[in-house]
């Protein structure tokens, strides 16, 4: 054995000594034998979790580059720095570096603005993703599991986002600081003191700086970087879902293999995704902390929005109706903060839940490795778009002032109207996607029975005018027809002969699920088409 | 359509799952398999393949070529310890030569991959996630196995004050955090006053001049401090401590003719001849309400838009926030400059719990 390797290893030259050294060492070759060819299916669609994945790297980069010179300090220092308008003023050590990054090292500005666009890009990557495996399916066993890591690490993505944001210490980090202490005294019992444990006393205090850093450059990424492996390790475990189409099953997995086509596609999307990063923040300014000035508990700017992702919440405290503070045995309870935390935690609470609401409507226990195409699950899809216009209300909401503004409305019936919209606009948007869908399966089932309209009419002998249909070959017509079909039960008594709730409950939502469905074409119908085409 | 409710198959003898509600059809239409592979034009034609193995070179050269660009653009844009001239310059060419020289090389592999790399489709296996029969059994039989050796189940007592370690370690680690912050009593106290007292003269923020009441005209609006926060921060640097004080005591005057004042009862001597001072801190979650219409005596808050009336005592009308602005009482020293009565009669800023 070892006389072959070390005659090989003349033989090879050193590529192949090294592969022999490590092999020996590590046992390469049975990682490459296992990984090497193992096969990736190609959408583009699978690529906004790739995006979400390399703007981390990308975050993990610039931000280590950035450490080397923020100083996560709330100490006054007088600036005596570069920017004009600014020398001889008091603030913080924090947002001094933060000038002297962004004046004084080359790149630095650069590179903030690289990690300012990347966190932008990553909660959005990680959220259309999450939208991908919503309405396809994907989070259907065996990855409900898979579903609440990635849920965790959309979360992380916000809060490492927030905590960020906070640290150069400027007038619209301070302000933004400012809203969350006011958002957690307003908890109930405990509201107090974790707002004085947060800021090591009063706001805004001297130690917010320092602790937010510790968060968002060990814990918080720490978090992600172990979440992001259990994430991937399951995608390997499981093995990518694939679109429906011809010789896809779900005991298959049909797409190109690692070793070299995904190593070269998936490698050389990494280096797309850090240059367009690049380009922005060469070319577009993000968060010009200079022109904001350091914190002052005083002054604030009109029209500051947060960061995009955390709008939603913004737009949770807007929308709250006015007087929802109440004096409850001597103490205050504040709804108008409390509601929208609840709504939020709520709202997340459910999308994380989802999969396993689905499983038990369901009851099906089958491993699913073929996407749905949204249509082809009406009810999920609807639900789906109705969160997705709640979520959007209440993002929109973040920006009354500014549409108002903009727009030259009163202030008062865009947040009138907002509120309607809040809880009107999510109930339309269900009923048009579930209609749109069902509409769009039955034209698929027209589609592969009676073939595609090609706008030819022509005239019978008989005088009869008809409109040439042209039949899919059957690859296509796979497509429309490969989809899983289910129907409502009865809530049916159980061995004692009663009819339990959670069975009234489980049969009510299948009703809601199911009861309006098409089914996908079979072989009767088809042969039935095409015989009653070729009578013609 | 003849359908009917059966259990789904399960493939290639593994596990039988139950399909629950779905819908076996007795006709489903086959699966046709793989579409056949379409020929690309650089497997037919030796010239597109060379073209395209050109593109791919040339890509990788420019990577090149821009990435020393960018080393070209640092050194040829230094930045000034004396002006801000080349920030720009910097950023701008030093983050173009980056971008182009990722994006060219990720741009040359995606074109290699997709133009010369085989693109006809593969196949692989894929098995239940659940282990084999066999692989199960083991498992159980090493648990049971491992159970039986350190006899986890057979002995109580060990399992339960192991349970209770256990739950007890981390305890000291969470009561380590208490010393982030000051709790109870402390923080109430805190929040309950600001730097005001009786006498505080009413100053110019940020730079701390006393206001005289006949500076104050109507329809104006000043931004105040105490002239004696100066005392906290004597060098003029806005250290925690000061800004702690002036988080609280910050203060919007507003001078408005009397009579759109409708002071409640025990009220009535808190402003000086229609000028009034209210807390700037929104009761909402605590940004400054800096913004004053004249024309309504509105104050709004620029965060989330809540809207307080002067003429009203500054109660809510608009917005998220439920309580009125707190007011403070004001009055005029023998020089007649404006002074405060006393501290606010109540919390100022956001509402909390013991409030």
């Amino acid at each position: 054995m070892s006389n072959t390797a070390s005659a090989n290893n003349k033989k090879g030259g050193f590529l192949a000594g090294t592969a022999n050294y490590l092999d020996e060492r590590v046992g390469v070759a049975g990682i490459l034998k296992e990984f090497g060819r193992k096969v990736f299916p190609d959408h583009w669609s699978f690529m906004l979790g790739e995006v979400a994945l390399y703007s981390f790297l990308v975050l993990l980069l610039s931000g280590t580059f950035l450490t080397f010179w923020f100083q996560p300090a709330m100490t006054p220092v007088i600036y005596d720095g570069v920017y004009g308008p600014l020398k001889g003023a008091s603030m913080s050590v924090a947002y001094a570096s933060t000038l002297d990054i962004s004046f004084e090292v080359r790149g630095g500005l650069l590179f903030r603005q690289v990690h300012h666009w990347s966190a932008l890009l990553f909660v959005a990557a990680a959220g259309l993703h999450m939208l991908r495996v919503f309405f396809t399916g994907a989070f259907r066993k065996p990855r409900e599991i898979n579903w609440v890591v990635g849920f965790a690490l959309f979360v992380l993505g916000m809060a490492g986002g927030f905590t960020g944001y906070s640290l150069p210490d400027d007038l619209l980090s301070g302000n933004g600081l400012r809203i969350i202490d006011g958002m957690i005294k307003g908890v109930p019992f405990i509201g107090t003191s974790i707002s004085s444990l947060l800021f090591g006393g009063e706001f805004p205090g001297e130690s917010i700086v320092a602790r937010l850093y510790s968060l968002h450059i060990m814990i918080v990424p720490a978090l992600i970087l172990v979440f992001v492996a259990i994430h991937l390790f399951m995608v390997v475990i499981h093995k990518h879902t694939h679109y429906s189409g011809p010789g896809k099953r779900d005991d298959n997995v049909v797409g190109y293999p690692l070793m070299p086509v995904y190593v070269a596609k998936a490698g050389g999307f990494f280096f797309i995704v850090f240059g367009v990063i690049a380009l922005v923040a060469a070319t577009v300014t993000i968060n010009p902390v200079w022109n904001y000035g350091g914190y002052d508990p005083s002054p604030v700017s009109a029209g500051t929005q947060p960061d995009w992702y955390i709008g939603w919440l913004d737009g949770a405290l807007r929308l709250a109706p006015t007087h929802l503070e109440f004096i409850v045995g001597g103490y205050t309870l504040s709804l108008n903060i409390l509601i929208p935390l609840v709504v939020g935690v709520l709202f997340l609470v459910i999308v994380a839940a989802y999969p396993f609401l689905e499983a038990w409507v369901t009851g099906d226990k089958r491993e699913h490795h073929v996407l749905d195409r949204p249509r082809n699950a009406p009810t999920r899809t609807a639900i789906g778009a109705a969160g997705v216009t709640f979520y959007a209300v209440l993002w929109a909401g973040a920006a009354t002032d500014l549409i108002a503004t903009n727009f030259k409305m009163s202030l008062n019936q865009v947040l009138l109207s907002m509120q309607i919209m809040l809880i009107v606009l999510p109930f339309v948007a269900y009923y048009v996607t579930k209609r749109t869908c069902l509409s769009l399966q039955r034209k698929d089932r027209e589609i592969v029975l009676h073939g595609r309209e090609t706008g030819r009419i022509i005239r019978m002998p008989h005088g009869e005018y008809i409109e040439v249909h042209e039949p899919l070959d059957e690859y296509e017509a796979w497509k429309l027809i490969d989809f899983k079909d289910y129907a409502p039960t009865l809530a049916r008594p159980n061995a004692k002969g009663k009819i339990t709730i959670r069975a009234r409950i489980r049969s009510g939502l299948s009703k809601f699920y199911f009861e309006d469905r098409v089914a996908p074409v079979n072989a009767i119908e088809l042969k039935a088409a095409q015989d009653h085409k070729e009578l013609h | 359509m003849s359908k009917s409710k059966e259990v789904a198959k399960p493939f290639d003898g593994e596990h039988d799952y139950d399909g629950g509600l779905a819908v076996i059809d007795k006709n489903p239409v086959q699966d046709p398999g793989m579409e056949p592979h379409r020929v690309r034009m650089t497997d037919k034609s030796p010239a597109h393949e060379k073209a395209a193995a050109r593109q791919v070179t040339a890509l990788f050269v420019f990577s090149m070529i821009s990435s020393f660009l960018a080393i070209v653009a640092y050194f040829a844009f230094p930045l000034s310890h004396l002006s801000l001239g080349n920030v720009r310059a910097n950023t701008l060419f030093l983050g173009l030569g980056i971008a182009f020289g990722m994006l060219a090389i990720g741009i040359g592999a995606v074109h290699w991959a997709k133009t010369l790399m085989p693109d006809a489709e593969v196949s692989e296996a894929r098995h239940q996630t659940r282990g084999s029969e066999e692989v199960r059994a083991r498992a159980i039989e090493i648990i049971n196995l491992a159970n039986q050796e350190s006899g986890f189940s057979r002995r109580k007592l060990i399992r339960r004050t192991l349970y209770g370690a256990l739950a007890l370690f981390p305890i000291p680690g969470i009561v380590l955090f208490a010393d982030l912050g000051p709790l109870g009593e402390e923080v109430d106290a805190k929040l309950r006053h600001t730097a005001w007292k009786k006498g505080s003269r009413l100053a110019k923020d940020p730079y701390g001049t006393p206001i005289k009441a006949s500076d104050v005209t109507v329809g104006s609006v000043f931004h105040v401090i105490p002239e004696d926060l100066k005392e906290y921060n004597p060098d003029g640097s806005l250290n925690a401590e000061y800004l702690n004080e002036k988080a609280k005591a910050a203060v919007l005057l507003v001078r408005v003719d009397p009579i759109d004042l409708n002071p409640s009862k025990g009220r009535e001597n808190w402003a000086y001849d229609g000028i009034v001072a209210y807390s700037k801190i929104c009761t909402h979650v605590g940004c400054p309400v800096a913004l004053y219409e004249q024309h309504t005596h509105h104050l709004l808050c620029p965060c989330h838009q809540s809207t307080f009336d002067l003429s009203n005592e500054c109660a809510v009308v608009f917005g998220p926030a439920s309580r009125a602005l707190p007011q403070l009482p004001i009055t005029v020293d023998a020089e007649g400059y404006l002074v405060a009565q006393s501290d606010f009669n109540e919390p100022v800023g956001p509402s909390f719990w013991e409030r």
